[in-house]
């Protein structure tokens, strides 16, 4: 017998949407992460380049990572919110509709 | 008042526990706070589970001795939670129940997945206790003046009390209320640094005077060293494996050590701070170590912006960055050195060495970006490792299931990025604002943001060491429930089967809860003096390696099977555990000497990961037949 979770999750159509958006917001961030550790590798030196107001590049990419991470998740978060709306709209007008044809019937 | 403040929350977040105890009588309760935790409190909680030690004491302490690169720990730490939010939050939701072995097990129901999912929670969870463990110690000694030894049973004893009485319903508000503690006080306190501004001559608000450490002209003759200021008398000299050179000199009665340093040709004598072990005494700066004489605390800057004896006043928070990271800014730093002196006693010196702004604000000083192709590959592995590690902690995992649906799993984590992030920011400013304050213990760098606290005086010091307290107990909790779910949940019950009912299984987790504490208190005294950001870090490489290639795999590849997740996982715990064994920091805590390590890389995440990755391919390429029948 399988595990089941604790808390049963109702079906999700929104899921493979998520799914894909997060695969493509994964890979984004992947790569604008690993062009930090690349820069830090093969051109430690530019690191230091002052970028605005005194900071250096070291400084503002390493900031700009942790903010990047919270706009991409606040768009994640936005987006799935949008799509689950969407099918549950859709799913309340199909059960409307099947609710009037049954009260026709 | 530290004690009086550290006491009034001990009592409250046992209380608390207490009474969420009274409620938690089914495993559901005791494992997962029954599945309804709301959100916010889920995400602020995931802070306060994340931000450990290892953040809070292990980051700033790194930061205020080798500056950026001990940021480049916030950023990993922060960047592995993309991973968890995109690929992991939602689709772990649907899949387990308490553990991550009901997680990776839940289309399989396999024995092998069981038992090595189970040995991976628990060898990723002590790896973390570690750190954790040791930074309790640390941080008791200086606030309740007890040995190391005994902080460290005394935070296990409080643990194992929270997690026993309530398991994950006191453990999710003890880390909801130090998380946002956490966050106010460390923004309270980076507020503080920047409102002080920069002072070639830190003295901490007028309590503790500046101190100008001497040098002396000296000469060298070709065999010896002479000083050519009269009563100097050079006892010894002692080169060091690295090249360095230390001289023993006697004034007027005293003997103390000095680091020769030569530049164009001058030789100069630089005052360094030493401690000596002469049988069962210790001596400091040359004289018996007592409560008078301590090591002096460390950590200025020499020239402001090329200024001598200046003071910059206020500082908005990017003047102060901007002013630190000016090539002309020169910060004094204190590296060690120990070696055996002539007299057969221990010696361990604490010497300066002046880094520009700018070096100390790139990365390089720790990690050797620009070193050998090996070094490099080092801090790629660390990097990986921090980047992959996040969504394969099993303490972190557990906390999907205290949600009641997917979409509150990836709410929660969008808070905690937000708030993980921010605090992130703060280590920054935390670990310069003690580089150059003057309030760095060379001998221990993790105490730097609480004794950053105290130059502001004695109030924001109990708070923020109370909150440090917090921020071990919050999240040695966390991690004991996710073992001892290892050990009752995932062992017991699911893979060896044992007949339990409801209270037998909550009555099983509270059991192996006190002995894995047991086990965290042993170890915490054993690795004390390590840096706990650097324990972690070897934590996050042993959780990347054996936990999220089966995470990502069973999400994204129909051909994975059971026997391939289990192969996985073996892999991952035995190879990053063995390059780890043999890698030459552990050489160094082993008292050996680390070029003899076999492994030249500390981090082994370059290695173990991809190689979890392969065997768990092959394995389930091969046993294709199986999944048919």
């Amino acid at each position: 017998m399988l595990h089941k979770p604790a808390t049963p999750a109702e079906k999700d159509p929104a899921g493979p949407y998520k799914m894909r958006l997060g695969i493509w917001m994964f890979v984004f961030y992947s790569l604008f992460y690993a062009s930090f550790v690349a820069i830090n590798l093969l051109s430690p030196l530019t690191m230091a380049t002052i970028v605005f107001g005194g900071l250096n590049l070291a400084t503002v990419y390493g900031f700009a990572l942790i903010i990047v991470a919270l706009i991409e998740a606040l768009i994640y978060d936005a987006m799935c919110r949008k799509k689950e709306a969407e099918f549950a709209k859709a799913d309340k007008q199909k059960k409307g509709k099947s609710k009037s044809k049954v009260g026709k019937a | 008042m530290a004690i009086v403040i550290f006491i009034i929350f001990v009592v409250f977040v046992i209380g608390l526990s207490l009474y969420l105890g009274s409620k938690a009588k089914t495993s559901s309760g005791y494992y997962a706070a029954g599945g309804q935790i709301h959100w916010g409190v889920n995400g602020i909680a995931f802070a306060g589970d994340y931000l450990s030690a290892a953040s809070f004491l292990g980051i700033c302490g790194m930061i205020a001795t080798v500056g950026y690169d001990g940021f480049l720990y916030s950023i990993g730490y922060l960047a592995g939670w993309i991973v968890a939010l995109f690929v992991v939050a939602e689709p772990l939701k649907r899949l387990g129940k308490y553990t991550f072995t009901d997680a990776v097990d839940a289309n399989y129901n396999s024995r092998g997945i069981k038992l090595t999912a189970a040995i991976s929670t628990l060898v990723v969870s002590i790896c973390y206790l570690i750190p954790q463990m040791v930074g309790a110690g640390v941080l008791v000694e200086p606030l309740l003046g007890i040995p190391h030894a005994w902080g460290v049973l005394m935070v296990g004893a409080i643990v194992i009390t929270i997690v026993a009485t309530a398991g994950m319903a006191s453990t999710t508000y003890v880390q909801f209320l130090k998380g946002a503690l956490l966050i106010v006080f460390s923004t309270v306190l980076v507020g503080a640094v920047v409102m002080r501004g920069l002072s070639t001559q830190p003295d901490q608000n007028g309590e503790v005077e500046f101190y100008e450490y001497s040098h002396l002209a000296a000469v060298n003759n070709g065999e010896q060293i002479e000083v050519s200021e009269a009563g100097w008398e050079v006892l010894e000299q002692a080169e060091v494996k690295s090249g360095l050179l230390f001289v023993k000199l006697s004034h007027e009665g005293k003997e103390t050590w000095w680091y020769a340093s030569e530049t164009e040709g001058i030789l100069t004598l630089k005052e360094t701070q030493s401690v000596v072990t002469k049988g069962t005494d210790k001596w400091i700066n040359g004289a018996p170590a007592s409560a008078e004489n301590q090591l002096r605390q460390v950590g200025n800057l020499e020239q402001i912006r090329g200024e001598r004896d200046i003071e910059t006043g206020r500082l908005s928070i990017f003047e102060f960055l901007s002013t630190i990271t000016d090539k002309d800014t020169v910060v004094q730093t204190w590296k060690t050195a120990s070696f055996v002196d002539d007299a057969g006693e221990k010696v361990t010196i604490y010497y300066a060495q002046n880094v520009s702004g700018d070096r100390i604000m790139r990365p390089g000083l720790k990690f050797k970006v620009e070193g050998t192709w090996l070094e490099r590959l080092d801090f790629l592995s660390l990097m990986l490792a921090l980047f992959l590690g996040t969504a394969a902690l099993p303490h972190i995992l557990i906390r999907y299931y205290t949600v009641p649906t997917p979409a509150s799993a990836r709410k929660s984590t969008i808070v905690a990025i937000a708030a993980i992030g921010f605090f992130y920011i703060l280590t920054l400013f935390m670990g310069l604002g003690a580089m150059v304050n003057g309030v760095i213990n060379p001998a221990d760098s993790n105490m730097a943001a609480p004794l950053l606290a105290r130059s502001f005086g004695e109030l924001l010091f109990a708070v923020i060491s109370a909150i440090a307290f917090a921020t071990v107990l919050g999240t040695v909790s966390g991690l004991i429930v996710a073992a001892s779910g290892a050990v009752a949940h995932d062992l017991m019950d699911r893979y060896l089967n044992v007949k339990m009912d409801d209270r037998q299984k909550v009555r099983a987790g509270k059991i192996s809860a006190f002995v894995i504490g047991g086990i965290a208190i042993l170890l915490g005294i054993l690795f004390k003096g390590m840096n706990v950001t650097f324990l972690v870090g070897l934590a996050f490489a042993v959780a990347a390696s054996a936990n999220l290639p089966s995470i990502l795999m069973l999400l994204f590849w129909k051909k994975t099977t059971a026997r391939g997740i289990a192969a996985s996982i073996a892999v991952g715990i035995v190879a990053s555990l063995g390059l780890i064994a043999l890698s030459p920091e552990l050489y160094t805590l082993y008292g050996m000497n680390p070029l003899d390590a076999p492994v030249p890389l500390n981090n082994p995440g370059v290695v173990s990961i991809p190689l979890s990755f392969i065997t768990l391919v092959v394995v389930s390429l091969l046993t294709q037949k199986n999944v048919k029948a």
